[in-house]
């Protein structure tokens, strides 16, 4: 009964603006508590307001400080901005040294602005399992725009663009040459394209090989859109009044061609599976039997009197993942 | 799975950040989230901070010998904040005396130079298990 009230509470002060009950939802949302699932409930019907846009790009590209003074200016065209920033989880210890705020401490002082934190928590796509519903919460809370920033990326952590309504993805001049090897992955998920870094030697040469390669390239995300390539400076603020233009236009694009109503429709069908998925694997990894039958089936396997295809299927029928027609009898033999 | 969470962060004009970094990378080996500031926070800051985080900890490296300002300031901004779950510790140049001093008015416990790492640990561990309420 207790903590009926507190989750009352909680999002009563989430509607209220109250940002101690917003940090506490997403505290919530990224332990996978139970009774974040009622709050969803609640809030759900809130949430789509905010305009989403993911930042994402190699290691040290960038991302932060450009993050940081894109927020800023967003703000001052009158919005409230939410950011959720994303860095890896050791996967040997379970910890995690999260550095983006040392980039946005400025933001600290602005009542408009509120910065998150999350470690990836065993997610390898770039953001978090539970990044979705976080920018949920900070969507029913009313934030106009809310900005995702994802781990440092190579060519295939791409989750942000199923969960966001424009990409950027952040390039250094120096990427030169991996352009060729990044024409498939990264490359295909941008609405926008920032060379970040731009006063280093090699920004415009980046820009045309980019163009070009891009020219070569089908639109895949979405026809009729030129895929700019913006030349920026996150430190000094160069270009960055130009990028968010050219996000309003993406924006303005997207609503005008029915393309966000696809892009949100993709989003949610992006959702249902991730948690379809999570579901089935906790059903999985959580199965009090998974180890023993395992070694059981890899013993079985090893003798060679079981191929690994039989083996799988066996235990996902036991466990009632699988529905399939499988004599498991042998296990308990 | 609720995670400790832990706000490290350098206070004030001080520059000398390693033993901020080394701690923090012992708290991050030891499975704990830590988020790190950056230098030159001032206390608003740093309460701010720790209210978006929704931390368990907030620790302070203090190297300057402004640990009787800054610790204080800190403790009345997060409460002024209506914080009062969070555990404000730390650890730098801080004698004895002012370790006792600072405990009565609310703050965890401090570190001082020699302290092991593992001692350090144990601490935030330890406590986030007893989840004792230090800012009231």
């Amino acid at each position: 009964m207790k903590s009926d009230n507190k989750i009352e509470e909680l999002m009563e002060g989430l509607f209220n603006k109250d940002k101690r009950a917003l940090s506490r939802i997403i505290t919530m949302v990224e332990s996978d508590k139970p009774e974040y699932y009622s709050i969803l409930k609640e809030i759900y019907g809130h949430t789509g307001k905010a305009y989403r846009i993911g930042i994402t790009g190699p290691p040290g590209a960038g991302k932060s400080t450009l993050v940081n003074i894109l927020a800023k200016q967003i703000k001052d065209r009158g919005n409230e901005v939410g950011i959720v920033a994303v860095d890896p989880t050791s996967p040997f210890t379970g910890g995690a040294l999260l550095g983006d705020r040392i980039r946005m401490t400025g933001l600290l002082k602005d009542p408009h602005i509120f910065m998150r934190s999350m470690a990836s928590r065993g997610s390898t796509g770039g953001i978090a399992r539970t990044t979705t519903h976080v920018a949920d919460v900070m969507d029913a809370y009313g934030f106009d725009v809310i900005i995702i920033e994802t781990v440092g990326v190579g060519q295939l952590e791409l989750d942000v663009a199923g969960a966001v309504d424009t990409t950027v993805v952040v390039l250094v001049p120096e990427a030169g040459s991996s352009i060729q090897a990044m024409k498939a992955g990264l490359i295909e998920i941008a609405d926008i394209f920032a060379i970040n870094k731009a006063d280093r030697e090699g920004a415009e040469t980046l820009k045309f090989e980019l163009q070009d390669a891009l020219s070569l390239m089908p639109a895949i995300k979405n026809k009729g859109w030129d895929l700019p390539v913006k030349l920026t400076v996150a430190l000094d603020g160069t270009g960055i009044k130009e990028l968010v233009d050219t996000i309003y236009t993406h924006k303005t694009h997207l609503e005008d061609t029915d393309h966000l109503n696809t892009s949100r429709m993709n989003q949610k069908k992006v959702n249902i599976i991730e948690i379809m998925k999570h579901r089935i694997e906790n059903q999985l990894w959580l199965n009090p039997e998974l180890e023993p039958t395992l070694k059981r089936l890899s013993n079985l396997s090893m003798e060679g009197k079981i191929d690994p295809f039989t083996a799988a299927n066996t235990f996902l029928k036991s466990a009632k993942v699988l529905n399939v027609n499988i004599d498991a009898s042998f296990l308990h033999k | 799975m609720e995670k400790i969470k832990v706000l490290v962060a350098k206070p004030g004009l001080d520059g000398h950040d390693r033993g901020a970094k080394v701690v923090a990378r012992a708290l991050r080996d030891a499975g704990i989230e830590v988020i790190y500031t950056g230098l030159h926070q001032t206390p608003e800051m740093i309460a701010e901070a720790a209210l978006q985080e929704d931390v368990n900890f907030v620790a302070l490296s203090i190297l300057s010998g402004a640990h009787m300002t800054i610790f204080p300031r800190v403790l009345d901004k997060l409460r002024e904040k209506g914080i009062d779950d969070i555990v404000l510790t730390g650890g730098g140049i801080i004698p004895a005396d002012d370790m006792k001093t600072l405990h009565e008015m609310g703050v965890g416990k401090l570190f001082g130079p020699g302290t092991s790492l593992e001692e350090i640990v144990n601490y935030f561990q330890e406590t986030s298990k007893k989840k004792e309420v230090v800012v009231s």
